[in-house]
C-alpha cells in the first residue's frame, strides 16, 4: 500500500513563542524550528507499517518556504522514500496559508498520487486548527478516523481508536482514508545519522501553488495578535489551615 | 439569519457545554436554532427546547446517528446551511470531528476554538497553545465556527420553550461503522464543566496513588484531571488530560497536586478562577500561575486537606 504523509515545518514545541511589536502576529526571525510532532507521529506510524511490510511507498509532502526541504529530509530520515514541497513564502500560522487551502492542496497530490490512505497530525501547534484531515476527507468523499491512538490495517479497512471526550472510541474505515493522529498512537524515533545521510540522497520534488490550481488568499485577514493577559500568580501560604481558611473567606469557593 | 448550533448530547440530555455555545451564539443573533442529531434522541430534543433563549429545535434522529459519526452528520448540517449565516459547535471531539468537515463541504473556512465575538464576522482564538490570542476577521459569506466552551457563560437550561422540528437524515454513507467504546465511568462532574478541578502530575508518582486525588475530589464535589506527564505515565486514562492537547478547564477553584506546570499544561487551565499549587519544588513553574500556592510533601498535604475540609 502507498500512503501519504503531510508533514509542517512549525515553531519548535519547546519554544517560548513571542507575540512581534506591531501585534502583526508571532514572531518567527531567528527561532527554531521543527516538524509539528504530530506529524512527527504521523511519518513514525507510517513507517512501523512499512517496516511490518503492509505498506510499500511513504510519500511526504510539506507546503511552506524553501527551508521546509529541512522537514522533508527528517521525514525521509525516519522513513518517507521520497519527498514533495508545495513552495510559499506566505505564513502557515497564520494570515496565509489556511487550512481550507491546504486541504485542497493535498487533495491535487493525492489525485496525483493514488495513496491508499493519508496519514497526518490531528493539528499544527502554531495554528492549532485542528481541520485539515477532516477537510482533506470531505473534499476526497473519503471516511475519517480522527485523533488516533491505535490503528490496525486489514483488508481495504482501517480500525481506529479514537482518543474522545470522556475515553476511546473504536471504528471501522473503509479505505482509502485519512487518518490523524494523536500523542498517544506511538514514540517517534530519533533518526540514525546513517539514515540522515541516505535521505539526503532520497527524491525531492518542488513544485508551486499554482502548479495545483490552488489559490492561497485568506479568508480569514489578521485584525491583531496580542499576548494573553498575564495571570497574577506567586501567592503562599504557610499550611493546609491557612489554605483552608483562604479558599473559604477570601477566594470564597469551598 | 439564524444561527444553528450543533448540540452535544448523548441523545437521551444535552451536555452542559451546549449552553456556553448558547451564550456565544446569542452575542450574534437572538434567533439561535439547535440540530439534534441523533437515535432516540426526544428526550434530548426536548431538553434542548427547554434551554433559555433557543427558538427553534432541529431533531434529525436516525438509526445511522448513534454515534454521530462524521462522514453522517456533516451531510446533515450542509443540507440545512442555506438557511443560517453562522453554524456554531462547542469544540470539544465530537464537534472538532465534524466541523471541518462541513466547512470544507461548504468551501468555507472553519474558525476554531473561538474564545470572544467583537462582531458577526471578527472572533478572537487562542493559538500557540494559548500563548497568543488571534483577532480574525472572516470574509466567508458563512461563518462555520467550534466555540471554547469555557470562554463563556453557560445559558439557564430550563425557561426556554422552543417548538420541535423534525428534519430528514440523509442516510448513512456506508464510510465508516462503530465497533466499541470504553468511556470512563464517574459520577463525579464532568472535567470541562465542573466547579471545582483536582489534577494530579508526575508527583502522584503511582496509579494507586491518584486514589489521593479522587479522595480529595470527592470531598469537594469535584472532577478529576492530570497533567500529560500522568497521562503518559499511564496512571490515569487518556480522558482525564488538561493540557494544549487535552481538554481546557475554566473552573472557580483548580487545584494542582504534584504537577510542574509545564506551558502545555499551564495552557489547559491559566483562566481558572483561583488556582491552588501543591508541590515539594519551589521553583516549580504552577507557583508563577498560582493564587495560592503550598510548598511540601503532597503525601502530607492532600491527606490532611482531605481530612480537615
Amino acid at each position: 500500500m502507498k500512503v501519504l504523509v503531510p508533514v509542517k515545518r512549525a515553531v519548535d514545541y519547546n519554544v517560548k513563542i513571542r507575540v512581534k511589536s506591531d501585534n502583526s502576529g508571532v514572531e518567527l526571525n531567528n527561532v527554531k524550528m521543527s516538524m509539528n510532532p504530530f506529524d512527527e507521529i504521523a511519518i513514525e506510524e507510517a513507517t512501523k507499517l512499512k517496516e511490518a511490510g503492509t505498506v510499500t511507498e511513504i510519500i511526504a509532502v510539506t507546503i511552506g518556504p524553501d527551508k521546509a526541504q529541512e522537514t522533508l529530509r527528517t521525514a525521509m530520515a525516519i522513513g518517507a522514500d521520497r519527498g514533495i514541497l508545495v513552495e510559499t513564502d506566505a505564513p502557515t500560522d497564520i494570515g496565509g496559508v489556511e487550512p481550507l487551502a491546504v486541504a485542497k492542496t493535498l487533495k491535487a497530490i493525492v489525485e496525483k498520487e493514488s495513496p491508499d490512505f493519508v496519514i497526518m497530525g490531528k493539528q499544527s501547534i502554531d495554528d492549532d486548527s485542528n481541520q485539515t484531515g477532516q477537510m482533506l476527507s470531505a473534499l476526497l468523499g473519503w471516511s475519517q478516523g480522527t485523533f488516533a491512538s491505535e490503528v490496525t490495517l486489514n483488508d481495504g479497512k482501517a480500525t481506529v481508536t479514537r482518543e474522545i471526550d470522556g475515553g476511546l472510541e473504536t471504528i471501522e474505515i473503509k479505505l482509502p482514508a485519512i487518518i490523524t493522529t494523536d500523542l498517544r498512537l506511538n514514540e517517534p524515533r530519533y533518526a540514525k545519522l546513517p539514515d540522515i545521510m541516505k535521505a539526503k540522497k532520497k527524491p525531492l520534488d518542488v513544485m508551486k501553488p499554482e502548479d495545483l490550481g490552488v489559490d492561497y488568499s485568506p479568508r480569514l485577514s489578521v485584525v491583531k495578535v496580542a499576548e494573553p493577559p498575564v495571570r497574577q500568580g506567586g501567592g503562599k501560604v504557610a499550611d493546609v489551615d491557612e489554605l483552608i481558611e483562604k479558599l473559604k473567606n477570601e477566594a470564597k469557593v469551598i | 439569519m439564524s444561527i444553528l448550533i450543533l448540540a452535544e448530547h448523548d441523545h437521551k440530555s444535552i451536555k452542559p457545554v451546549t449552553l456556553n455555545v448558547v451564550t456565544a451564539a446569542r452575542k450574534i443573533d437572538a434567533d439561535v436554532h439547535v440540530l439534534v442529531a441523533g437515535t432516540d434522541c426526544a428526550a434530548a430534543a426536548e431538553a434542548a427546547s427547554k434551554i433559555h433563549g433557543v427558538t427553534k429545535v432541529l431533531k434529525c434522529d436516525a438509526p445511522e446517528l448513534s454515534h454521530r459519526l462524521a462522514e453522517n452528520v456533516a451531510p446533515i448540517i450542509v443540507d440545512l446551511a442555506d438557511s443560517y449565516s453562522h453554524i456554531l459547535a462547542p469544540a470539544s471531539t465530537f464537534g472538532k470531528n465534524v466541523m471541518p468537515r462541513v466547512a470544507a463541504l461548504l468551501d468555507t473556512q472553519q474558525i476554531s476554538d473561538i474564545s470572544a465575538i467583537h462582531d458577526a464576522d471578527t472572533f478572537d482564538r487562542p493559538f500557540y497553545a494559548g500563548n497568543a490570542i488571534a483577532t480574525v476577521k472572516s470574509s466567508d459569506a458563512k461563518k462555520i465556527i467550534t466555540v471554547r466552551g469555557t470562554a463563556f457563560d453557560p445559558v439557564d437550561a430550563d425557561g426556554g420553550n422552543a417548538t420541535i422540528e423534525d428534519v430528514a437524515s440523509k442516510g448513512d454513507a456506508g464510510l465508516s461503522s462503530f465497533v466499541k467504546q470504553e468511556l470512563s465511568e464517574s459520577d463525579r462532574p464532568e472535567l470541562t464543566a465542573a466547579k471545582i478541578v483536582v489534577s494530579g502530575g508526575r508527583g502522584v508518582g503511582s496509579g494507586e496513588n491518584f486514589d489521593l486525588i479522587e479522595k480529595l475530589a470527592d470531598k469537594l464535589g469535584a472532577a478529576v484531571g492530570a497533567s500529560r506527564a500522568a497521562v503518559d505515565a499511564g496512571y490515569v486514562p487518556n480522558d482525564y488530560q488538561v493540557g494544549q492537547t487535552g481538554k481546557v478547564v475554566a473552573p472557580e477553584l483548580y487545584i494542582a497536586v504534584g504537577i510542574s506546570g509545564a506551558i502545555q499544561h499551564l495552557a489547559g487551565m491559566k483562566d481558572s478562577k483561583y488556582i491552588v499549587a501543591i508541590n515539594k519544588d519551589e521553583e516549580a513553574p504552577i507557583f508563577g500561575v498560582a493564587d495560592y500556592g503550598l510548598v511540601g510533601d503532597l503525601f502530607d498535604i492532600v491527606p490532611e486537606l482531605t481530612e480537615k475540609l
